[in-house]
């Protein structure tokens, strides 16, 4: 197990730093001249730019333009046109469009009105090192989710129960889950390392208006 | 990086932080299609039987439904291409046929609108951190 996790662990940092090692090479070579050859020495050679994000569907890589069917399909600009920003992901910030009730995902496959059943409930997890704390919020989870699919298959619901560390969220468990796939990425650090360790202030961020926490939580009439 | 004189498990760790970095610097550098984060792809069965892979779109349904209501309500597991679905099983009302009926969502006969992907994509989570790190797409069903 340890082991494993540990062989994990080095192979992904081995292929990203090698990565990091080519583009170093790179950046190593003489300045270009002042007018550079349009296309090879780009400002920005890897990262890509603002503009290729939420691309259309029809040239996204995985959608067959010939397909009649991708043509229909709505375009996620044009979804996200409104939506409070985040810096990665679907650069959607998930949390607050919710909260602000720029969009209404039904918590019933039929009934629209139908409301979460929300548990607020902060759990501390202290990191060693320099990095904060990771303070992990029930409220803006269960919003979502429902218990079921967290405990007792991914966490088991005791604080202290369960081993978490970056290298086992990288690889897709635990946090990693949904952290990477469909959730914020990993990339926003500070999203979960949110408690300064002197434990002046901190914590996780403001929610602005948080209309459902307001009302008491409901069970499911089912 | 065969032969190095840093202590094993102190190396592992700087090559980790190393990995860190890059993805807390958010570049994205891995060469790969830009498809929308959170798109799956399920190709279990459609390139055998002739049909394009149909591609989910996280984003458009978490925008009408929390994930409660396919993850907990209609038992879609957490796994790109792990719930054995299929057509038989959508007409009888299970997973993407619990909704897409004609009653919550436009009915099966609309087959190219799921259908849309290129031929020959394989099951994937678009956009996920394992695919970007690896470089190819995320270990298909059978693995947790
Ligand atoms: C909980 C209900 C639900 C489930 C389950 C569901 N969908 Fe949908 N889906 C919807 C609704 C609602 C729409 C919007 C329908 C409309 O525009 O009239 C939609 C739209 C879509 C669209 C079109 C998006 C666009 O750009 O307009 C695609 C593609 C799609 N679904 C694929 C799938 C696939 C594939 C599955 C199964 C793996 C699935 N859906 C399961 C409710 C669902
Ligand atoms: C997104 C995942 C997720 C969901 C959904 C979720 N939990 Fe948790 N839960 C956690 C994590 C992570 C911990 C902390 C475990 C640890 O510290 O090892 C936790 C801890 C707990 C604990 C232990 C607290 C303690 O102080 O020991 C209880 C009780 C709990 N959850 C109940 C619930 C209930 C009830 C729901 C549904 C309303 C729920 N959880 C939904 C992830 C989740
Ligand atoms: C089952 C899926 C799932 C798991 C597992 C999970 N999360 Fe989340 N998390 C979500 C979703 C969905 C959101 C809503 C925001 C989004 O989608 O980007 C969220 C939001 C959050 C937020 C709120 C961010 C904000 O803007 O306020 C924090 C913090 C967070 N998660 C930390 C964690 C930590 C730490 C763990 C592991 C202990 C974890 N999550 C495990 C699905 C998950
Ligand atoms: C989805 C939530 C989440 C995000 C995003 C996140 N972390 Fe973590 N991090 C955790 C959790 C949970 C732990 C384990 C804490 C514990 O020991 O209980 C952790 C632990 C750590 C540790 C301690 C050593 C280890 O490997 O466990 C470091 C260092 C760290 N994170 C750095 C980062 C950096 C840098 C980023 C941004 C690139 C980041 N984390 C993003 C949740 C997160
Ligand atoms: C709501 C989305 C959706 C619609 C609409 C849809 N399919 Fe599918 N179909 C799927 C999914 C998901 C799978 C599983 C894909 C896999 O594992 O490769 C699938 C699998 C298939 C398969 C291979 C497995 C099997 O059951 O034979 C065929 C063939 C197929 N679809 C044909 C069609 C045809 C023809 C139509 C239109 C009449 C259609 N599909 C409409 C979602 C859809
Ligand atoms: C309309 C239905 C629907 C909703 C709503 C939905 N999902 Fe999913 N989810 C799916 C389908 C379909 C798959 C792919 C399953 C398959 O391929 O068999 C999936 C797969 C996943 C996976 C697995 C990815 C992997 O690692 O292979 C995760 C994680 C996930 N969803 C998280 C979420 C989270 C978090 C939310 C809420 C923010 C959410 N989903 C909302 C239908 C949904």
């Amino acid at each position: 197990m340890k082991l494993m996790k540990r062989l994990m662990a080095g192979t992904v940092a081995g292929v990203l730093v090698a990565t990091l090692f080519a583009s170093a090479a790179h950046a190593a070579e003489p300045a270009a001249a002042p007018a550079p050859a349009a296309g090879v020495n780009t400002f920005n050679r890897l990262m890509k730019p603002k503009s290729d994000r939420n691309p259309a569907q029809a040239n996204d890589g995985i959608h067959d333009p010939t397909c009649e069917g991708t043509g229909l399909l709505q375009l996620p600009k044009e979804a996200f046109k409104d939506m409070p920003e985040a810096s990665s992901g679907n650069y959607v910030d998930w949390v607050q469009a919710l909260n602000k009730q720029l969009i209404k995902p039904r918590y019933d496959r039929k009934n629209p009105n139908e409301e979460p059943v929300v548990l607020d409930l902060d759990i501390v997890r202290e990191v060693k090192g320099t990095m904060p704390d990771v303070v992990y919020p029930h409220d803006r989870h269960t919003m979502w989710l429902d218990c079921s699919n967290c405990h007792p298959d991914i966490f088991i619901p005791e604080k202290g129960k369960n081993q978490i560390s970056m290298a086992m969220i990288l690889m897709g468990q635990k946090c990693g889950v949904c952290h990477g796939k469909v959730a914020f990425p990993v990339a926003e650090c500070r999203k979960c390392h949110s408690k300064k360790k002197d434990g002046s202030g901190g914590g996780k961020p403001a929610a602005q208006a948080e209309p459902a926490k307001s009302e008491p939580a409901k069970k499911p009439t089912k | 990086m065969g032969k190095s004189h840093i202590h094993k498990p102190k190396r592992n760790f700087i090559l980790w932080l190393m990995a860190l970095l890059m993805l807390a610097s958010g570049v994205e550098i891995v060469p790969q299609a830009q498809a929308e984060y959170g798109d799956v792809v399920i190709n279990n069965q459609s390139d055998k039987a002739g049909m394009r892979p149909p591609i989910f779109p996280h984003w458009f349904h978490r925008i009408r439904f929390r994930c409660k209501v396919c993850h907990a309500d209609l038992g879609f597991k957490f796994q790109a291409g792990g719930n054995q679905i299929n057509m038989l099983k959508i007409i009888d009302g299970e997973f993407c046929g619990a909704c897409h009926n004609g009653e919550i969502a436009w009915s099966v006969e609309n087959c190219d609108v799921c259908h849309s992907g290129k031929p020959g994509t394989p099951t994937q989570v678009h956009g996920s951190t394992v695919q970007k790190l690896i470089g190819k797409p995320a270990p298909a069903a059978g693995q947790k």
